[in-house]
C-alpha cells in the first residue's frame, strides 16, 4: 500500500511538448462526457417503459397482496437516505479529484462504494423476504412490473459498485490522470443518474403504491 | 503543474464545489423528508397524496440535474440540454400514452368479472 500511495501523491506527466500544427479543434477536444451523457438517456427511457409498466399493471393484483400489505416504508426511507448520501460522498470524491488529493478522493470512493453495498443489501434482503412470504415476481402482474422496475435499478447499482472499485484499482495504479478521471465524471453522472431513477422509484411505486 | 495548466487542461469538466453539493444534498433530503413524513404519519393519503407526492418529486429531480449532474445551458455547448430536454418529451410521451391509451382499453373493456353468471 505504502508503494502504491507514494505513485498517488506524485502529479500527473505533463504530456504537452511543442506543437506544429493548429490546436484548435471545430468539435470539443473530449466527446466522451456528452456520449455518456446520451448513454445515460437511453437508459432514462429504459426505465421510462419499466414505470409505464408499473404505472398500467401495478393494480392489477390477482387476488395476492397489495402494496399497502407487502411494502415496508421504514426500509425504502433507509434505503433512500443510504443513496442520497452515496450521492453526496460521490460529489466530494469529485471535488477532491478536481482538487488533484488522491487520498481524499479514495477515502470519499470508498464511502460510496459501502453505502453503494449496504442500499443493495437492504434491497436484497427485501426481495428474499417477499420471495419468502410467496409474494414473488411469478404471483401477479403488479409484482412481476415492481420486481422488473427494482431490480433493474439494483442492477445498475450493482455494477456502478463494480465500476467504482475498479476506478479505484486504477486510481492506485495510474492516480490521477486524465483518463482515470474523465472516466470518474462518467461514473460520477451514471452514480447521480441513478439516484434520479430512485427518486421515481421511492415516489411513484413506494409511496404512492401504499396509497 | 499548475492550477492554470489543470483548468485549461480541464475546460470541459464541470466544476462543482463542496457548497453545491451540500446545498444540493440539503434541498434534497428535505425534498424526500417530506412526502415520506407525510405518507407514514398518515398526514394525507389517496389522489391528492399522489398528486403531492409526484410534484414534490418532480421538483427534487430537478434539483438532482443542477446540483449534482450540473446541468445547465452552457455544458457541452448546450447539447446536454437539448438531449435532455427531447428525453423529458420522450419519457412524459411514454408515461403519459401508455397510461392514457391503457385507460381507455380498460374503460372500454366489456365488465367481466361483475357480470352476473347468465342462467
Amino acid at each position: 500500500m505504502t508503494a502504491a500511495t507514494t505513485t498517488l501523491s506524485g502529479p500527473p506527466a505533463s504530456r504537452k511538448g511543442p506543437s506544429f500544427y493548429l490546436t484548435r479543434e471545430h468539435h470539443p477536444e473530449d466527446g466522451t462526457l456528452l456520449g455518456f451523457w446520451i448513454y445515460l438517456m437511453s437508459d432514462c427511457l429504459i426505465f421510462a417503459c419499466l414505470f409505464a409498466c408499473y404505472g398500467v399493471l401495478g393494480r392489477n393484483y390477482a387476488g395476492g397482496p397489495t402494496g399497502a400489505e407487502i411494502f415496508e416504508l421504514p426500509t425504502v426511507a433507509t434505503n433512500t437516505a443510504i443513496l442520497l448520501l452515496s450521492s453526496i460522498t460521490y460529489g466530494l470524491a469529485m471535488v477532491d479529484v478536481h482538487e488533484e488529493r488522491a487520498r481524499g478522493a479514495m477515502a470519499w470512493l470508498a464511502a460510496t462504494g459501502l453505502l453503494g453495498c449496504a442500499f443493495l443489501g437492504l434491497e436484497l434482503k427485501e426481495f428474499f423476504h417477499l420471495v419468502g412470504e410467496g409474494a414473488g415476481p411469478t404471483h401477479s402482474a403488479f409484482l412481476s412490473s415492481f420486481f422488473t422496475l427494482v431490480a433493474t435499478h439494483g442492477l445498475h447499482v450493482t455494477f456502478g459498485v463494480i465500476w467504482l472499485v475498479t476506478l479505484m484499482i486504477q486510481v492506485v495504479r495510474n492516480g490521477l490522470d486524465p483518463v482515470v478521471r474523465r472516466r470518474l465524471m462518467c461514473l460520477s453522472m451514471f452514480w447521480h443518474f441513478l439516484d434520479v431513477v430512485w427518486i421515481g422509484v421511492f415516489s411513484f411505486v413506494y409511496l404512492v403504491g401504499v396509497q | 503543474m499548475s492550477a492554470k495548466t489543470l483548468s485549461a487542461h480541464n475546460s470541459n469538466e464541470p466544476t462543482a464545489t463542496r457548497r453545491e453539493y451540500f446545498t444540493g444534498f440539503a434541498l434534497a433530503a428535505i425534498l424526500t423528508a417530506i412526502p415520506f413524513s407525510l405518507v407514514m404519519c398518515h398526514v394525507i393519503s389517496g389522489g391528492a397524496a399522489a398528486t403531492v407526492i409526484l410534484a414534490l418529486a418532480a421538483v427534487q429531480v430537478v434539483v438532482h440535474m443542477i446540483y449534482f449532474l450540473h446541468m445547465n445551458s452552457r455544458v457541452e455547448g448546450g447539447w446536454s440540454l437539448m438531449a435532455l430536454l427531447f428525453t423529458a418529451l420522450m419519457v412524459g410521451i411514454v408515461l403519459v400514452g401508455s397510461l392514457w391509451v391503457m385507460h381507455n382499453m380498460e374503460v372500454n373493456m366489456a365488465p367481466m368479472p361483475a357480470m352476473p353468471a347468465s342462467p
